[in-house]
């Protein structure tokens, strides 16, 4: 029955992603792509308060499936984001397509380090 | 896409993407059962799921959205395919987790060497996607007319 949790987690993370991305990108028109950055450290963060939270016994394995594996894994996307790269290297912004990458990677990984820290806390 | 004309959402796009999200985590969890990394070792799956996800929305972009493409392509295929199932079969916060991981576990080359040939990986797949794509279409340059994947 894993398999039901992950479907049922990214059913739920993919909308989440993009009505997330919709909102953000409406109040901020500009070239960089601020909401799927957005999404991705928010999820990593997420994912990494339920890992430190299973790690310490707070939280059960079906508790990560659902929501680390299946939700945090399709709120988060490394697909949108190699494409909006792309996008703003091939529109002459390489630029701003460094800084989307380096963003990006660091702020998901501060993200996921902070979650881990919390989630671990929480279990004491 | 239809929900792009005004701020309402339409259902039909979320569930596209629900249903696309829904499918794409679970082909990312099979393939992460499939092959498994070892407590230390190099997260193949997710690095080729990453790669293999970023290669096929390039090729997928330039056939939906491209040169005026957005007007006869399937409304529904680019929530579905580009921003369900792509996006839901790729993940950046199981990459960041695995690289945290990585660290953590006393190895700063293989996660760097992840964390780095992730990003070369998806970029170099996207570009060559969209590349053979646009060429296969018998267009040439970078055609940058289309909108944002999701």
């Amino acid at each position: 029955m894993n398999w039901v949790l992950v479907v049922l987690g990214g059913a739920v993370g993919a909308p989440l992603r993009y009505l997330t991305d919709r909102a953000v990108q409406a109040r901020h028109a500009s070239g960089f792509p601020w909401g799927t950055c957005a999404v991705n450290a928010a999820g990593s963060l997420l994912l990494g308060v339920v890992t430190g939270a299973v790690a310490s016994d707070a939280a059960s394995s079906y508790a990560h499936l659902l929501v680390g594996t299946g939700l945090c894994g399709a709120l988060t996307t490394y697909s949108t984001f190699s494409y909006e790269t792309l996008r703003l290297a091939e529109s002459g912004q390489r630029l701003l397509a460094a800084l989307n990458v380096t963003v990006s990677v660091l702020a998901a990984l501060g993200a996921v380090t902070l979650g881990s820290a919390l989630g671990g806390a929480v279990g004491g | 896409m239809p929900a792009r004309s005004g701020p309402g959402v339409s259902w039909a796009v979320l569930g596209a993407v629900s249903a696309g999200g829904a499918l794409g985590a679970l082909a990312r969890y099979g393939a992460l059962l499939a092959w498994p990394a070892p407590a230390g070792g190099f997260p193949w799956a997710l690095f080729g799921v990453n790669v293999l996800g970023s290669g096929l929305i390039g090729a997928l972009m330039v056939l939906v959205a491209e040169n005026g493409r957005d007007r006869w392509a399937p409304p529904l295929a680019r929530p579905f395919l580009g921003v369900g199932v792509l996006g839901g079969f790729t993940s950046f916060s199981t990459y960041a987790m695995d690289v945290s991981g990585l660290l953590a576990g006393g190895e700063p080359v293989k996660a760097t060497a992840y964390a780095l040939g992730t990003v070369g990986g998806a970029l170099g797949g996207v570009w060559a996607a969209a590349a053979v794509t646009r060429r296969a279409l018998g267009r040439r340059g970078g055609g940058v007319a289309g909108g944002r994947a999701a």
